[in-house]
């Protein structure tokens, strides 16, 4: 189990509990917090999960897979630690991981 | 008079609509009926790893046990709505009860279309459209058995995949000359026949089924020229029917879908409809269109919750698909009928990756990409800007993707 906190691009924060095995996409779907489309179900297909993580977690994730990078270079968004949160399973290892969404997906 | 909206159907486009009501300010009374007895679920794994059984229930659910209550929603699911009276703003449902609309959202959905020959009736037929059809499906996955899948589309080519993969014996039919032929160029498709063969798939175009043969359960599957294809079961996908039955019963405006405008308002402005069910005006491509996709049913979703919390936002994007089978993840954005031209970038021959652009009279309205993300990505900026493109610099892989438009 792992709490994650999602911060929307105002600031309102959501903290929820998530499964480990979860991706932190699928977890933010579920509960319905904006800010998160994740249109494609996590099929790394369509770039509109996208967070940013900050740099204490960032090195306790795993590396950008080839995929993940190529959706993100074409994200409007993108900044440097910019991930895609279908590629972000929940683990222990990431209890209390906060993570803010962009302005927009699209 | 109640204010209540009512949502018929549970599928992508309903679970979008109450996330997007709640999140556009209405707060009266919603509620959601549903003839399957589950909550709204995604169907595009249903075909790909939930039938692989990599993924289970919980990661095909699209919302949270609580979701629905924490947004204060009364749900119906195992709920047929069976008729909408208009004149009196109220819905029957098949247990005997009524309920009272202000508003209501049409997101019914889609059913497959049935086989109509000797012998359908057969234990071992299947279609997929539903958990409970991947249940029986699933039964039948044990290395060696012998299926034949009826339709080389979408959902009987990733099928053909997820049991391939799994050691059973496939044979694919299709009527047409080659796979695919509704949605892609013939490049495309003759790609995926080589693929599917490589992986032990035995595929037969240009075949039709003039029936199933079978004592208690079907055993073989007869060919209209009267070559029988022996099988321990059938999986049958040759497409699916918008369910717009009870939007005709009730007098609204049906053609190939139930009628909206851009706003996803049908006929009468107290109904809004979503999803495959519906047929809406395309500023893209000039004319009407009916999509079989999440991405319609997720926009549409967002737009009718607008429309009815009395909100303007109309939906007028390109659409965009995918299909994943063994290794090759396929992105298509847009539709490509009608193009003039297809130009290809990569190697469809030989190698797994490459992306063929439709371009009609030069300008760019669809593109299909296995396994080229980058190619997916920026078509789908370049369609919507309806860009004109140059196909020698699309052919020319020394040029960037990003750089493609010149």
């Amino acid at each position: 189990m792992a709490k994650v906190t999602y911060i929307e691009n105002d600031g309102t924060e959501h903290t929820v509990e998530v499964q480990n095995g979860l991706t932190l996409m699928e977890a933010a779907v579920k509960q319905g917090i904006p800010g998160i489309d994740g249109d494609c179900g996590g099929a790394c297909a369509c770039a509109t999960c996208m967070v940013y993580v900050p740099e204490e977690w960032q090195g306790k994730l795993p590396e950008i897979e080839t995929m993940e990078e190529t959706m993100l270079d074409f994200c409007e968004r993108r900044e440097d630690n910019s991930r895609l949160s279908c590629q972000i399973v929940a683990s222990d290892a990431i209890d209390g991981i906060r993570v803010q969404m962009p302005e927009s997906q699209h | 008079m109640a204010d209540d909206i009512l949502i018929i159907g549970a599928g992508q486009a309903a679970a979008q609509a109450v996330q997007s009501l709640r999140a556009e300010g209405f707060e009266g009374p919603i509620k959601l009926f549903g003839d399957e007895p589950y909550a709204p679920y995604q169907r595009p794994p249903l075909s790909k790893k939930f039938l692989a059984g990599e993924i289970g229930y919980d990661r095909v659910e699209l919302k949270g046990a609580d979701f629905y209550a924490q947004s204060n929603v009364e749900t119906h699911w195992g709920t047929r709505v069976t008729e909408i009276d208009r004149r009196a703003k109220r819905v029957l449902t098949g247990d005997g009860r009524g309920f009272d609309y202000g508003k209501l959202i049409i997101a019914t959905g889609s059913r497959v279309r049935e086989i109509n020959v000797p012998g359908f009736e057969l234990d071992g037929v299947h279609y997929l459209r539903n958990i409970e059809d991947v249940k029986s499906i699933q039964a039948h996955f044990t290395e060696g058995a012998k299926m034949v899948v009826v339709g080389g589309g979408y959902i009987g080519l990733e099928v053909a995949a997820v049991a391939a993969k799994r050691g059973l014996g496939v044979t694919v039919l299709e009527t047409a000359d080659r796979v695919m032929a509704r949605v892609v160029d013939p490049i495309v498709s003759h790609f995926y026949e080589r693929v599917h063969r490589e992986e032990g798939v035995t595929i037969e175009t240009g075949v039709t089924v003039a029936g199933f043969e079978g004592k208690d359960k079907v055993e073989a599957v007869v060919s209209g020229e009267g070559k029988r294809f022996p099988c321990d079961f059938v999986v049958v996908g040759i497409g699916i029917i918008p369910n717009t039955e009870l939007a005709a019963e009730a007098g609204l405006e049906v053609e190939n879908g139930i009628v909206v405008d851009e706003l996803c308002r049908t006929s009468d402005p107290d109904i809004c409809a979503a999803g495959d069910c519906t047929s809406h005006p395309s500023a893209v491509y000039g004319h009407r269109l009916r999509l079989e996709s999440v991405h319609n049913a997720i926009e549409q979703g967002k737009t009718a919750a607008a429309t009815l919390a009395g909100k303007e936002k109309p939906y007028n994007q390109v659409p965009w698909f995918w299909s994943d089978q063994y290794d090759l993840k396929l992105q298509i954005v847009g539709l490509s009928a009608g193009y003039t031209e297809a130009v290809v970038r990569g190697d469809p021959e030989t190698g797994r990756s490459f992306a063929v652009f439709y371009l009609k009279d030069g300008v760019l309205i669809a593109v299909d990409a296995v396994n080229r993300a980058p190619e997916f990505m920026m078509a789908k900026m370049l369609t919507q800007k309806k860009a004109v493109l140059d196909p020698t610099r699309i052919r020319d892989e020394s040029i960037g993707v990003k750089e493609i438009a010149g």
